[in-house]
């Protein structure tokens, strides 16, 4: 008996182990060391490239780009880490820490890459930029994000508003027939909607950023650019009347119970699949809602021609303009051992070829000049154009900010929808980390 | 050819006769022991001593720390509502383990140890969820409480029953601790239910015999011959599985991220949000510090109050 157990045992044992044996090893690449090449045959460099493009057509884009590249230049090895949004960002904070960067990385610049520039983790480009005008083929706005302190240490590769992503067959059922301009009207589609029997919001609010457009959105069309400075630059603060008032607004929202069930622990992947199985009628979200809908549904072709946009609606009394907007992109930056061949690659990888074809599957909203061509989805020029008209561009808070504020901004805002919060002490917890975080 | 050495001559050297054999031996053994001590001491006793350092600052995580608090850090989590939350959480999951996880574990010992038909295949099958990787099974758990009854296969059984309504149930503050809980019981019954079995194997059998032969019926013999036998065993299994709930992460962490708002916070998710989502690792430091002492006094605590005598090596 004890005997047959021991066997078991050891069974189980080995077949941990074997387990344990399978998982993937972590595959760091080798250090690229590469120096000038002094000689004519040149030094073999491996390039090692994290992005967060998981819908298949556009890791097969990136894909196809970069064995372009290699194709033209056979030293050249580029090794290509495809993570999750979320994984991505629990990876890096980890691998940043050790001091090992990869030596090109998807980023949304602003404070968080701030943080790494202090540490010198990132390598500053400012020269290769100025060389050969690179500088110049792109929208100053969208190249600024990833600068410091007059330096750059990346580029975007795309910039948009954040907006309203709507199903038009759901809201016609409602009997909507014009998107919402103001926050009454708004407020009273969703009522309409709820009495069709149709869930008027996805959200996923267990990631929590999704719901802090929703907050930060009102603190810009309440408070415009006057009350975020303000508060930033301590000469106001985040418990100012236009902060609270966000917070108030968007209860008011919550008390209506427009999300799908289950929103609070719910992801952006989930959101996304509410959306592209029509199951709720509209999105607040930033250019990319389009092409992860396309993956999310079943016959990756997404919503098609049911797919609408509308921008953020004007709050009455508020001081923001209506055509202010809250927005970000998404850019690439070097790590700090990255090879000269890596800032090639990058400066490839935005040519504006490139850009062309990022744009015409969706995704990304071209910030490089003559891309614009391959934006052929009249929604997504609706995005650029609402990105380019806004007098006042706000980054989301989350990326404009220190990582420790942006991420009190996000759980603080998570209690509103929760209800655990309220507005009052959503707007203290955020100030007290800004006051501390911001200098 | 070399001569066999003779049997004194081992037995002189085991025992180390003169002062010179035992300076050898104890030489052989520290050499033995070095690689492993070494180990150790990289990897953990230097790390607990450098989070000792790092949590006297306030410290990014990036570059060398130079932003000395003092203990800024520790008074400012004692006073943090979270912190609170996540230590009434770690006692409510150890609680409920030792109520309901380790007593499911002992009952299914039992009934897969001795005579159920088929009990080789129950035992793989109980023990296969905790040879899954962690983060499977989070993954897994998720899908089954997805809060679509047409994606998640609790809420698709849950709206067959007539006035069945889905739950959420990792997204209501309310259910979503005992949501968490059941997924780390099912993780985690079945590594308690082969200590058990193990210690159910060194009883011997006779002892059971010889109380049914006096007339002791199994009810009787298992709470007056095999519970008490199992003494040791249970303090190892109750000890393993307290500091278990107290540093749970993996399964949370994936499965909800300590949310929502907080709901399903435990100790190491918090000091992991502050490390490396916040990058306030000084602080994140400090609360690693306090999971360090309450693990270490438990510890303490616990062998003291356990030093019991055991049963079966007195037989």
């Amino acid at each position: 008996m004890s005997r047959k157990l021991y066997t078991f045992l050891s069974l189980v044992l080995v077949l941990a182990f074997a387990l344990a044996a399978c998982a993937k090893p972590t595959t760091q690449a080798p250090a690229a060391t590469s120096k000038p090449a002094a000689t004519n045959t040149p030094v073999k460099v491996t390039i090692t490239w994290w992005h967060i493009q998981v819908a298949d057509d556009q890791k097969a884009l990136w894909q196809q780009l970069a064995d372009q590249y290699t194709a033209a230049h056979p030293n050249v090895t580029v090794e290509i880490t495809v993570l999750e949004n979320e994984a991505f960002k629990t990876k890096l904070a980890t691998v940043m820490q050790s001091g090992d960067p990869p030596d090109i990385f998807q980023s949304w610049g602003g404070g968080t890459m701030n943080e790494y520039v202090s540490a010198g983790l990132l390598k500053d480009i400012t020269a290769d930029l100025d060389k050969d005008g690179w500088r110049n083929t792109f929208s100053p706005g969208a190249l600024g994000v990833y600068s410091y302190k007059g330096k750059n240490y990346g580029v975007p590769r795309d910039m948009g508003a954040v907006g309203f992503w709507y199903n038009k067959d759901l809201f016609a059922q409602a009997g909507i027939t014009n998107p919402p301009t103001t926050w009454t009207e708004f407020l009273d589609d969703v009522k309409k909607l709820k009495a069709a029997g149709i869930t008027p919001i996805a959200l996923g609010e267990g990631d929590k950023w999704p719901g802090g457009f929703w907050w930060e959105y009102l603190a810009v069309r309440i408070g415009g650019k006057a009350a975020f400075d303000a508060a930033y630059s301590h000469t106001g603060a985040f418990t100012d009347a236009p902060f609270i008032e966000a917070g108030v607004k968007l209860q008011e929202l919550v008390a209506l119970e427009p999300f799908q069930e289950g929103f609070l622990g719910a992801t952006w992947p989930d959101e996304q699949v509410v959306m592209a199985t029509e199951k709720a009628a509209m999105d607040l979200m930033g250019q990319w809602a389009p092409g992860a809908f396309k993956d999310a549904s079943v016959d990756k072709m997404g919503l098609g021609d049911k797919l609408g946009w509308f921008p953020f609606p004007a709050v009455e009394g508020g001081a923001g303009d209506a055509a202010d907007a809250l927005g970000g992109g998404n850019g690439f930056v070097i790590g700090k051992n990255a090879p000269p061949e890596a800032v090639d690659f990058l400066k490839f990888l935005s040519s504006v070829d490139s850009q062309v074809a990022q744009a015409k599957i969706g995704l990304s909203v071209p910030v490089v000049n003559g891309a614009e061509v391959g934006l052929s989805d009249p929604m997504l020029l609706l995005v650029q154009k609402g990105a380019a008209a806004a007098k006042y561009f706000q980054l989301y808070y989350d990326q404009a900010m220190p990582p420790a504020v942006g991420s009190v901004v996000n759980d603080s805002v998570q209690g509103l929808f929760a209800g655990t919060l309220t507005p009052e002490q959503a707007a203290q917890a955020i100030e007290d980390s800004a006051k501390k975080e911001v200098k | 050819m070399q001569p066999i050495p003779a049997i004194p001559d081992i037995l002189k050297l085991k025992r180390g006769t003169g002062s010179s054999h035992r300076f050898q031996d104890n030489l052989t053994i520290a050499l033995f022991l070095l690689p492993a001590l070494i180990l150790f001491l990289i990897f953990v006793i230097y790390p607990i001593f450098q989070s000792v350092y790092y949590s006297l600052f306030d410290w990014k995580g990036f570059g060398p720390a130079v932003d000395f608090v003092g203990l800024d850090n520790f008074i400012n989590i004692l006073t943090d509502k979270v912190f609170l939350i996540a230590l009434r959480n770690g006692v409510f999951i150890i609680a409920f383990s030792l109520v309901f996880q380790l007593p499911l574990s002992l009952a299914l010992a039992v009934l897969v140890g001795r005579d159920l038909p088929g009990r080789v295949f129950f035992r793989t099958i109980f023990f296969m969820p905790y040879v899954l990787s962690e983060v499977m099974a989070a993954i897994m758990w998720l899908f089954l409480y997805n809060a679509d009854p047409e994606r998640g296969l609790l809420n698709a059984l849950l709206v067959l029953f007539p006035g069945g309504k889905a739950i959420p149930w990792l997204s209501d503050t309310n259910i979503v601790l005992p949501a968490v809980f059941l997924a780390i019981t099912w993780k985690y019954f079945g590594f308690h239910m082969l200590l058990y079995l193990a210690g159910l194997q060194n009883i011997p059998i006779e002892i059971e015999e010889a109380g049914r032969v006096d007339g002791a019926n199994s009810f009787q013999n298992f709470f007056y011959i095999t519970l008490p036998l199992l003494g040791s065993t249970i303090r190892t299994s109750v000890y393993l599985s307290v500091l278990g709930s107290l540093q749970q992460f993996i399964l949370v962490w994936i499965m909800t991220k300590g949310g929502p708002v907080n709901a399903s916070e435990t100790l190491a998710t918090y000091m992991y949000r502050f490390g490396f989502v916040r990058f306030q690792l000084g602080y994140g430091s400090a609360v690693a510090i306090y999971m360090f002492l309450i693990c270490l006094t438990f510890s303490l605590v616990y062998r003291r109050l356990t030093r019991q005598p055991d049963y079966l090596t007195g037989l």
